[in-house]
């Protein structure tokens, strides 16, 4: 079955407090190279049957909509992944 | 039903009372609410009769105003108060604010996110900097005292109400933050101490009407003498949490109703 897969971030230039708590973790399990890190969401939506354009129109729709708010977040990517 | 404070006096004399009981002022409950109880309780110390509503009633009946109460809507999932944005009630509710009757809504914490998510206010809550929950009596000041909520305020008067929350960091861009600066439409804000992160210490905003108000606090949880927060007084006469500074809430939009300028 396929499933549209849909990323959301938090906007750039939003100071993103869960990602700020994990990159203050990562050190101290000895992982020193990451200077920053920011927190997303990978929704995944299961299509029964072949995703058409107007079903990929209306992932496209509910993920501005619903799955994010612009005011904060970022639609970063939607795709279609075969299973 | 009638509901008498357990400590201290009933509020309002007969006369007065028996017109405000008239005013019928609606509260929401989502799946996940959990100060709606609380909220229909002011309304009812306040001198108004309290209206249940269900977050899936498709008519909002008769009711002059709505408090949209604290809580955890479909706990948090997804973004706070999103979820609870496209209850079949908030559409109404949506309708009705922006009318030309301009129902005054108040959308409390949780309530505050369902407003900010169904647009009727700008902007949007985070998690707090620190990222921790908090629970403390917060300081505000009173910096418009004309909308539907603030009317029994004085402009510049410090209020001291709970504040409980774990997603209280309100922020928009500059553009926005500047346009409620100069509209008056930063209702309340934070005093001392900045409990959450949020921009330019807002603690709550209201639309360009001013019938619609949201704020992080909780003011349905200082209306009652032994169970509101501690102040001065408390500390004078021995009566624990004797701090009622959220009644005001709920005596500015009953005021505004019976004195029909709804």
């Amino acid at each position: 079955m396929p499933r549209i897969v849909v990323d959301v971030m938090p906007k750039p230039e939003i100071l993103d407090p869960q990602g700020k708590a994990i990159v203050g973790a990562l050190p101290r399990l000895g992982f020193t190279s990451f200077s920053s890190v920011r927190q997303g969401k990978r929704f995944e939506l299961t299509v029964d049957g072949e995703v058409t354009e107007e079903i990929l129109a209306q992932a496209r729709d509910a993920a501005e909509t619903l799955l994010s708010n612009p005011v904060i977040e970022d639609v970063v990517n939607v795709e279609v992944v075969e299973a | 039903m009638t509901e008498l404070p357990l400590i201290g006096e009933a509020p309002g004399d007969a006369s007065g009372a028996s017109r405000l009981t008239g005013a019928r002022i609606g509260v929401v409950t989502f799946p996940g609410t959990l100060d709606d109880r609380d909220a229909a309780r002011a309304v009812r110390l306040a001198g108004g009769t309290a209206v249940e509503l269900w977050h899936a009633d498709t008519e909002l009946g008769d009711v002059d105003a709505v408090v949209i109460p604290g809580g955890f809507s479909y706990g948090d999932y997804l973004r706070a108060g999103a979820i609870a944005r496209f209850a079949p009630l908030m559409s109404r509710i949506i309708d009705a604010a922006n009318s030309d009757a301009k129902l005054p809504v108040l959308g409390i914490c949780n309530g505050f996110q369902i407003l900010t998510e169904s647009h009727l206010l700008p902007g949007s809550m985070i998690k707090n900097d620190h990222l921790k929950f908090m629970c403390r009596d917060q300081v505000l000041r009173v910096e418009n005292s004309n909308t539907a909520w603030t009317l029994d305020y004085e402009a510049g008067q410090e209020i001291t109400i709970p504040l409980k929350n774990q997603d209280g960091q309100y922020i928009a861009d500059d553009k926005t933050l500047d346009a409620l600066e100069a509209e008056g439409r930063v209702v309340f804000r934070y005093v001392g101490f900045n409990p959450n992160g949020s921009r330019r210490d807002i603690a709550g905003i209201s639309n360009a009407a001013g019938n619609v108000v949201g704020l992080m606090p909780h003011p349905e949880h200082a209306v009652e003498v032994g169970f509101g927060p501690e102040t001065v007084v408390s500390r004078e006469t021995g009566i624990a949490g004797s701090g009622t500074d959220g009644l005001g809430f709920f005596t500015s939009v009953l005021n505004k109703i019976v004195g029909g300028a709804k």
